[in-house]
């Protein structure tokens, strides 16, 4: 059986174009998250949203599950595959459909990466506004997946402000379309529904974005601290200053030092506890004021000093910097598992004392970078995954750090998506009746779970409400 | 074909191959600098080409680092993909941990070598026109010569016609053959004019002399203009990139070893026999303050001899210069006559990627008074020329280098300049192919006409 449908998708997009060698299999085991490989069955990399639908209605013939996957830059493990699927690997539907700079909106196939639709309608003024850190490199296709955010999320929202309609594939290979370019929905909102569903409702081969006028002024401050609680104190003046920057981010002393030691240096100052990145933007005669809103919130919580970025090319190497930490990280151990939490932004202060604290209680090395306007802590634990006990330690850390978090009234993603990765942590925020109503809506699309099986909602340690052997495709087990 | 389910892909820790105990010696410390984060994905132009993790900088590090552990044993497909990869080393540049991508190439070649694709016959031609006539000054200038008479008659016109489809274009890449007096050897030693503000050794290199003598004359007049003594020891041979990239790293040693005789710490140059009478009194301690070199292939390879020979190519490697380098780092104080025309300057991989140079040949360029710099899209990206991939890989070079072609199309300079001649080649092919009409020249002949 298997091998019929292998020999299917070999008709549907030719040899050159599934992935079935032991090799290839395994390049293919994981995503951004590392943890958890699974290699798939094959590996299919259609061009066009006919050979999607073709793909889904030979798996369903064949009776294997299918798992969408992008550029596989994410960290929740939300396009790993699992146990004899197929893995539907988008990167060649990469093509610009339309530009219409009238509407101000984009239609792009899911493989186009991010920052090159930016770069592609730079010319008429705009840009795409999500620039998830990994934008040079992901692809807009999964950024609907796991609704990314990124540093400019405070100002611009997230993916799901920005998609204004999309093509899908559903489970069962039929194409349906949702939303309109005006962006007004009719009925209910499926748009909202699907964008950050993770791949679990379907299979989108078409995106239609909103695109953003680039705005006529932009400065860019570095605010250095003597801690990183110091520099949280700050963002939460800031914002009660009622200035609305378009970026807040703060990055720690250790991630600074791996930053610092790679391509992508930046100057930024080694001697700060912590640095605090403002980025204001709007029209020219607005920034002078608010420079000064900013200067005054953190005076007032003694920084250490404020430098302001010369020209355009210093402002584009300070969000290299900060876009390359995570990659950075590499510099101090060959693991690194970032977490995604989000807690009110007030509690900012305490939690990420209680994330070191935990994090030196289990032996781990910790640095931090993250969207500390939004709340979104990345606490990234540094370890190597060929130590047993350290990777328990840091699974056990992990957990903690979610915890405390969600008792600060936070919640378990801000960004990254559930995936695998978070999905027995579910339980944490949400009740069984959550869960079930969650698991309702997904069966409205994927009735039998074949699409993207075993992410976002846990299925078999916390959910009486399911028989993982009827739901076959959800049975799968965390390593 | 067989159908492999991946629940069984063998994991083979317990007999780990000879290829596993090489990769785990060798580079597996090195590879766990990857994090896999994916930022190098789009930098890859195989990757761009084919959507393949496999064939992305982050999949062939996967898959080394997978058969280092003994979790994967698939060394054919390690094998193509570590010759697929044009070695542009443009995810180095794209790395925000470091990864020292080139260096565990090199080594994954020299251990999956005997897998090679193509064949025994082509190996064994590859290895027998590497080992006997690159590196050898006579028999190359030989093979040159009869490539010139063949040229004259018209047989590469013939042989394009009658010659297989693949072969036929390999053979129309030909480049033209220069005249003889651009064959002929510089002379041993150029005297500074003016001021002499130092002495330099002009590293020739194996190609450079028979296609593109007139960029290493250039340079030389360049340099003696500017106000340095210009020695060309004559002993000196191949800096050994082409073997080190073709996985022959036994090679690539032997030859590092012969450019440190010459050129190494104390090396002064004076051995040759034109230049045996007053060698002496122009020895300074030290030898040369720069080995100066105009194939950024070369200046890459020689920087980076203590991966291949460890300490003993400290003292060369750490003197190694390229050219554009060397003129901007020096400053060029000449006078420069203007010339009005329009220049794309294209970036080697092996100039911008290897050694992180982009600035100089610019700023050089932009110091001929009214030539205009016209900008053209990813001038940092691969041309696809990769020393001899495009003649071990002719598909995927032509689907690299055609963005390079619809780039340069679109910005219409008059001439191209770029600055290794594997890259001068393979973009001059191209853009004959479009019948686009800019000449592709190195930097250095600009500078040398306007200086004259």
């Amino acid at each position: 059986m298997r091998g019929g449908v292998i020999a299917r998708l070999r008709e549907i997009v030719g040899d050159a174009g599934c992935l079935v060698r032991p090799g290839e299999l395994f390049a293919y085991e994981c995503d951004g998250l590392t943890l958890s490989p699974k290699r798939p069955l094959a590996v299919v990399l259609p061009t066009t949203t006919e050979q999607v639908a073709a793909i889904v209605r030979a798996c369903r013939e064949a009776g294997v599950a299918f798992v969408p996957r992008g550029a596989g830059t994410g960290l929740s493990g939300g396009a790993h595959a699992t146990e004899n699927s197929i893995l539907i690997e988008c990167s060649r539907m990469n093509r610009i459909l339309e530009v219409d700079a009238e509407n101000r909106c984009a239609v792009v196939q899911p493989g186009v990466v991010n920052a090159e639709l930016s770069a592609a309608v730079a010319s008429l003024g705009l840009f795409y506004a999500p620039d998830p850190s990994s934008q040079q490199a992901c692809t807009i296709g999964g950024n609907v997946a796991e609704n990314s955010g990124g540093p400019h999320t405070l100002k611009y929202g997230t993916t799901t402000n920005h998609v204004l309609a999309l093509e899908l594939v559903l489970p069962d290979g039929s194409v349906e379309r949702f939303g309109s370019r005006s962006g007004e929905s009719q009925g209910f909102d499926f748009v909202g529904a699907i964008v950050g569903s993770e791949g679990t409702l379907g299979i989108v081969t078409e995106v239609t974005v909103r695109l953003t006028p680039i705005p006529k002024a932009v400065e860019t401050l570095l605010v250095l601290f003597d801690d990183v609680v110091g520099a949280c104190r700050a963002v939460g003046r800031v914002i009660r200053s009622g200035v609305v920057p378009a970026a807040l981010e703060i990055v720690d002393r250790r991630t600074i030092e791996a930053v610092e030691a790679s391509v992508y240096a930046a100057g930024l100052p080694l001697t700060a506890g912590a640095v605090l990145i403002v980025e204001l933007d709007g029209l020219p005669v607005s920034l002078a004021g608010e420079i000064a809103a900013i200067r005054a919130a953190c005076e007032a919580e003694r920084c250490q000093a404020i430098e302001i970025a010369r020209d355009e090319a210093e402002r584009k190497r300070f969000w290299r910097a900060r876009k390359g930490a995570f990659g950075a990280m590499g510099r101090l151990a060959p693991d690194l598992y970032v977490h995604d939490a989000v807690v009110p932004r007030m509690r900012l202060p305490a939690v990420l004392e209680q994330v070191c604290e935990i994090c030196d209680r289990y032996g781990l090395k910790l640095a931090n970078v993250f969207h500390a306007g939004d709340g979104n802590l990345h606490p990234n634990i540094c370890f190597d995954r060929r130590d047993p006990d350290e990777l328990a330690r840091v699974m056990a850390a992990g957990k903690e750090i979610l915890e405390a978090c969600v008792a600060a009234g936070g919640v378990i993603t801000g960004e990254h998506g559930v995936g695998v990765e978070k999905r027995d942590y579910m339980h944490l925020v949400f009740g069984e009746a959550d869960l079930a109503a969650m698991r309702r809506l997904r069966d409205t699309f994927n009735p039998d779970g074949a699409c993207n099986p075993g992410k976002i909602i846990p299925t078999t340690r916390f959910c009486v409400e399911s028989d993982p052997k009827a739901r076959g495709y959800d049975a799968v087990p965390i390593a | 074909m067989k159908t492999i389910d991946a629940s069984t892909t063998p994991a083979c820790p317990s007999n780990p191959t000879a290829l596993a105990n090489r990769l785990q010696a060798q580079i597996h410390a090195k590879t766990l600098d990857c994090v896999h984060c994916g930022l190098c994905l789009q930098s890859c132009p195989t990757y761009r080409a084919t959507g393949r993790e496999t064939s992305s900088p982050r999949g062939r590090i996967y898959l080394m680092r997978g058969h280092a552990e003994g979790r994967l044993d698939d060394p054919a497909l390690l094998a193509e993909e570590a010759f697929l990869c044009l070695g542009c080393r443009a995810c180095e540049t794209a790395c925000p941990s470091g990864v020292r991508y080139g260096e565990i190439l090199e080594v994954t070649r020299a251990a999956v070598r005997e897998q090679q694709p193509g064949g025994r016959f082509a190996r064994a031609l590859e290895r027998f026109v590497l080992r006997e006539i690159v590196p050898r000054r006579g028999r190359l200038a030989w093979i040159v010569r009869l490539l010139a008479v063949a040229k004259g008659l018209g047989l590469d016109r013939l042989a394009v016609r009658v010659l297989p489809e693949a072969l036929a274009r390999r053979a129309a890449m030909m480049p033209e053959i220069p005249a003889a007096a651009e064959r002929k050897r510089m002379p041993a030693f150029t005297p500074a004019v003016g001021v002499r503000r130092g002495r330099v050794a002009l590293f020739e290199g194996c190609v450079m002399p028979e296609l593109f003598g007139r960029v290493n004359d250039a340079a030389r007049l360049v340099l003696s203009r500017a106000g340095f003594d210009v020695v060309v020891p004559e002993a000196q041979g191949c800096c050994g990139a082409l073997h080190a990239h073709a996985g022959d790293d036994e090679r690539a040693k032997v030859l590092a070893r012969a450019n440190v005789e010459v050129f190494g710490e104390g090396a002064t140059g004076a051995s040759g026999k034109g230049d045996a009478g007053h060698g002496a009194e122009r020895a300074v301690p030290g030898g040369f303050d720069a080995i100066v070199v105009t194939s950024a292939g070369c200046s890459a390879a020689l920087k980076e001899l203590p991966h291949w020979i460890g300490e003993d190519g400290k003292p060369l490697a750490g003197r190694v210069r390229d050219v554009l380098e060397f003129l901007d780092a020096e400053g060029l104080d000449i006078a420069l006559s203007p010339m009005p025309r329009r220049v794309c300057y294209d970036d080697p991989c092996h100039l911008i990627h290897a050694q992180g140079i982009a600035a100089a040949p610019r700023n050089l360029l932009n110091a001929i008074p009214q030539l205009v710099l016209v900008p053209h899209r990813n001038p940092e990206a691969c041309c696809g020329a990769a020393g001899i991939y495009n003649l071990t890989h002719p598909e995927m070079s032509e689907t690299v280098l055609a963005p390079k072609l619809d780039a340069l199309a679109d910005a219409a300079p008059e001439l191209v300049a770029t600055a290794n001649p594997g890259c001068a080649m393979q973009l001059a092919a191209g853009l004959a192919g479009r019948g686009i009409a800019a000449r592709v020249v190195h930097p250095i002949e600009l500078l040398e006409e306007a200086s004259r």
